[in-house]
């Protein structure tokens, strides 16, 4: 019966936007058919996933299939029930903010071809967290890696964009190449490609070590953690926003899906692993918010939050594997409890952030953050739905950033305690001070964006002209919002469930984990209630304030400096406000900048123009790529080139392989 | 009816070496439609009770029509388009390449009794006859230079792909059977769109010339 929810939700997701097909002649209401196709079809998955989460075995379902190796099988433990929420949720959100923001009626075939792949999309993830054979995953993953590139290139007129939709096929299929050898070797150690035969298998040895890391780099590839991102921010920044809002709410998060998965297979994962996943997460979550507060797209910049918060989950995971090495069923609660929180949280305030970002780039046209300026006051409702992602994403309480942060500081304070038995890694103590450092960080970027975009004054004639986004695209972000306060507010009650599935992936008996998880909601939610009542206070007093003051104020620049004459464009810009922070981290950047700098008494021409490319990409990837295209080019004799002679090459390999069989070898 | 089957088998060997021997195109591409006709009524002649008798004789109308009327047809219908002249031009000339020819069959004679096939033999005769012509059209697509004469190697080498299929026709569904065909079908398609684009560049079919095609 569950299963057949999943089935049914795939299914109508994934065709959701072929639907639409039939009314081609009426766009408005093929949209609005595809999009509710697409809603109905995660409400179903919803209801299978809720209904698993309280089943008391996780329902499971095999079907026999033509593919070799290959079973029709589905299962829907803890983990998979949970990251199957938010697969299935924020992409229907999006596609209803999609009728606003990239409507059928203006811009045609474009916009099929959008709504074709955006349900496809949708499908796959959740045939991919739901899958319980190999190669129905590796099928899954395919479709969606590829769905998610024709997503990417929507607007494939600008060269930026085929560039950024060559380097996600490019990386995609480089991860996908690691995952087949992954599959490959876990069927050849567990004897079958399906899942329920691969648990429990050993892991020491150096099979398992090659698993541990292909898993690392094929799903640390989706994932973005950190010298793996670089495919990340072009692709992020490139797509329209609600797919940016998919990718970077979910897609991702089947990176982090596939290594939960995974690490879960093995029997007492040790602590090298932990120490890896801690040790990148670690490295991610710094850069990661680092190179953010150096972007000055705003889209870019959401997709280094996204390399940060991906950092955070890492942490969580490798404080899990930590506490399974030890044997401490606390630290595994925190661990995973901290990690699909995160998960989970991510989705909501980034996919709400970039929804707020995009209704912004729809008023006013430009995703730049310093031309930008006061669209508060054009767009109250935007900023305020913004400011909740902004808050919640820096992990403030009482929202749910906050929630699932708080999971994984336990975690890392807990691992100073010598509980359970040996290895003892006090090291991993120092998580949090760095969650901590990241958190700082995020707090600042965000000041940066959420100042620079909304508050002060118009920086461009484009943000004069703002207005408030329409109602089908605030409304998802109303429920995003929304979601991001009930979970903050309330933190105990979505514990058990991650209870479960933090028993589920490590195979210790769900009764060891009861008592942590009610300690950590507990006290998780203690922390929140204070928040809560603070914030209820200070908004109080504002109302009161402003109830007592006379009528209008006067307006002034912000940041005015007493100058007699202020303009706007004496405030304060992102790119000055981040700029003490961003020197610090120089080393890591390779800042561009072209000074013209003002000279003489009365100077006529001065500029400034920065940029941060991205280290790994631009500084790496890309210019290795080409390294290797001369190359290859070079190797390219013309000998080779002339078609008898490959063919030639093809007779002798034919002949030979069938003398090695007639003379004896055999054909296993 | 034995006796029949293993006279079509060794006609086709005999068609094989004709091929490699004919130094006129349209000679050669002849052979081949007959090589391909001979084929047809194998799928009939070794047909067991275990067979849908209208699966098997479609298959072999099938093949009859596509092997023996339509490829040959178009190759002919491209020859006179694309004005081709009727040499074959051979990189290795006849005399050597009946030699190679003619050792294939013989390694595929010998070879044949010692492959370790997963399934009974239908004939004595099917999988040498196979390995024979696939050798044929591999050695016609390796040493002949026009692009007209690569699509004969590959029919021919089709044609031996198909009489080893009849040794898989039990487990073979239809769906890989018409596959098979299709495949040509698109191969040959693909070719002529191929040479009527080079004969309009280089104002030739010679493949040499695509080389020249590179950076």
């Amino acid at each position: 019966m569950i299963p057949a929810l999943v089935i049914a939700a795939v299914v109508l997701t994934a065709s959701s936007g072929l639907l639409g097909l039939p009314l081609r002649r009426w766009p408005a209401r093929a949209q609005r058919l595809s999009s509710a196709a697409l809603c109905l079809g995660a409400l179903v998955g919803v209801t299978g996933a809720v209904l698993a989460l309280r089943a008391p075995t996780p329902p499971a379902l095999a079907l026999p299939w033509a593919a070799p190796g290959g079973t029709f099988s589905l299962r829907l433990d803890g983990l998979s029930a949970l990251f199957l929420l938010p697969v299935l949720v924020v992409p229907s959100l999006g596609s209803i903010y999609g009728l606003a923001y990239y409507p059928q009626a203006r811009h045609g075939a474009r916009a099929i071809r959008l709504q074709i792949f955006y349900g496809l999309v949708t499908g796959a993830m959740a045939l991919v967290v739901t899958a319980a054979n190999a190669i129905l995953f590796l099928a899954a993953w395919e479709v969606m890696a590829l769905s998610g590139y024709f997503l990417v290139v929507t607007e494939h007129e600008d060269a930026e964009v085929r560039r950024a939709g060559f380097v996600y096929l490019a990386s995609a299929h480089a991860g996908n190449l690691a995952l087949f050898a992954l599959f490959l070797l876990l069927g050849q150690v567990a004897g079958s490609l399906d899942f329920g035969a691969m648990a429990g298998l050993p892991a020491h040895g150096g099979v398992a070590a090659a698993i541990f890391l292909l898993a690392l780099g094929g799903f640390g590839l989706k994932a973005g953690m950190l010298p793996l991102h670089f495919w990340l921010p072009g692709a992020h920044a490139a797509a329209p926003t609600h797919v940016s809002a998919l990718m970077s709410g979910v897609l991702l998060k089947t990176g982090i899906y596939g290594l939960l998965r995974v690490t879960g297979f093995f029997e007492a994962p040790p602590a090298a692993w932990g120490t890896v996943m801690l040790a990148g997460g670690a490295v991610s979550a710094v850069l990661g918010v680092a190179f953010a507060l150096a972007q000055h797209d705003v889209k870019r910049l959401l997709a280094y939050h996204s390399v940060e918060n991906i950092g955070i989950i890492a942490m969580g995971i490798g404080l899990a594997l930590l506490g399974r090495a030890r044997g401490d069923p606390a630290l595994v609660l925190l661990g995973i409890g901290g990690a699909v929180l995160h998960v989970v949280n991510h989705a909501t305030f980034k996919a709400l952030l970039f929804l707020g970002a995009g209704a912004v780039v729809h008023a006013t046209g430009t995703r730049e953050i310093d031309r930008l300026g006061g669209v508060a006051r054009a767009m109250p409702r935007t900023a305020a739905l913004f400011l909740v992602g902004a808050a919640a994403i820096c992990g403030l309480p009482p929202l749910n950033g906050f929630a699932s942060e708080w999971l994984v500081y336990l975690g890392s304070l807990r691992t100073a305690l010598d509980v359970g038995a040996a290895p003892h890694p006090h090291f991993a103590v120092l998580g949090a001070p760095v969650l901590a450092f990241v958190g700082g960080l995020a707090a600042a970027c965000f000041a940066k964006v959420f100042g620079a975009i909304f508050l002060g004054q118009g920086r461009s004639p484009l943000a004069a002209n703002a207005h408030e986004a329409p109602g089908a695209m605030l409304a998802p972000m109303l429920v995003l919002a929304a979601i991001c306060v009930v979970i903050g507010l309330a933190p105990g009650a979505v514990l058990p469930w991650l209870a479960r599935a933090a028993a589920h992936w490590s195979g210790l008996p769900a009764e060891a984990l009861a008592g942590p998880a009610a300690e950590a909601g507990a006290s998780a939610t203690r922390v929140s209630g204070v928040a809560a009542a603070l914030v209820g206070l200070v908004v109080a007093l504002a109302a009161f304030r402003r109830r007592r003051l006379p009528a209008p104020q006067p307006r002034a620049e912000t940041w005015g400096c007493a100058y007699a004459r202020p303009t706007a464009r004496m405030q304060y810009t992102a790119s000055s406000f981040a700029e003490m922070l961003v020197v610090r981290f120089g080393w890591a950047f390779f800042p561009r900048a072209r000074v013209v700098p003002p000279q003489g008494i009365f100077p006529r021409r001065a500029s400034f123009e920065a940029s941060v490319p991205d280290t790994v990409l631009d500084v790496g990837v890309a210019p290795a790529a080409s390294f290797l295209a001369r190359l290859a080019a070079r190797a390219r004799s013309p000998l080779l080139g002339s078609v008898q002679l490959q063919a030639l090459l093809l007779v002798s390999g034919l002949v030979a392989l069938l003398l090695w069989l007639a003379l004896g070898g055999s054909p296993t | 009816m034995p006796s029949l089957t293993s006279f079509l088998f060794v006609l086709v060997v005999v068609l094989d070496l004709l091929v490699l021997a004919s130094s006129r195109l349209r000679g050669a591409i002849r052979t081949v439609a007959l090589q391909g006709a001979l084929l047809s009524p194998l799928p009939v002649l070794l047909a067991t009770g275990a067979h849908q008798t209208i699966h098997v004789i479609a298959l072999a109308l099938g093949a009859l029509v596509v092997k023996g009327l339509v490829i040959p047809g178009m190759m002919l219908r491209a020859m006179r388009e694309a004005s081709i002249a009727r040499e074959l031009e051979p990189i290795v000339g006849f005399v050597p390449s009946l030699v190679a020819g003619a050792i294939g069959v013989v390694a595929a004679f010998t070879l044949s009794g010692a492959l370790p096939l997963p399934i009974a033999e239908r004939h004595a005769l099917l999988v040498p006859t196979a390995l024979a012509t696939v050798w044929t059209g591999l050695l016609l697509v390796v040493t002949r230079r026009k692009a007209v004469a690569q699509v004969l190697g590959f029919v021919v080498l089709e044609n031996g792909v198909f009489v080893f299929g009849l040794l898989l026709s039990d487990f073979m569904p239809v769906m890989v059977e018409a596959g098979v065909l299709l495949d040509l079908f698109a191969a040959v398609f693909v070719m002529g769109i191929v040479m009527f684009q080079i004969n309009r560049e280089f104002s030739s079919l010679d493949t040499r010339r695509l080389s020249s095609l590179r950076d």
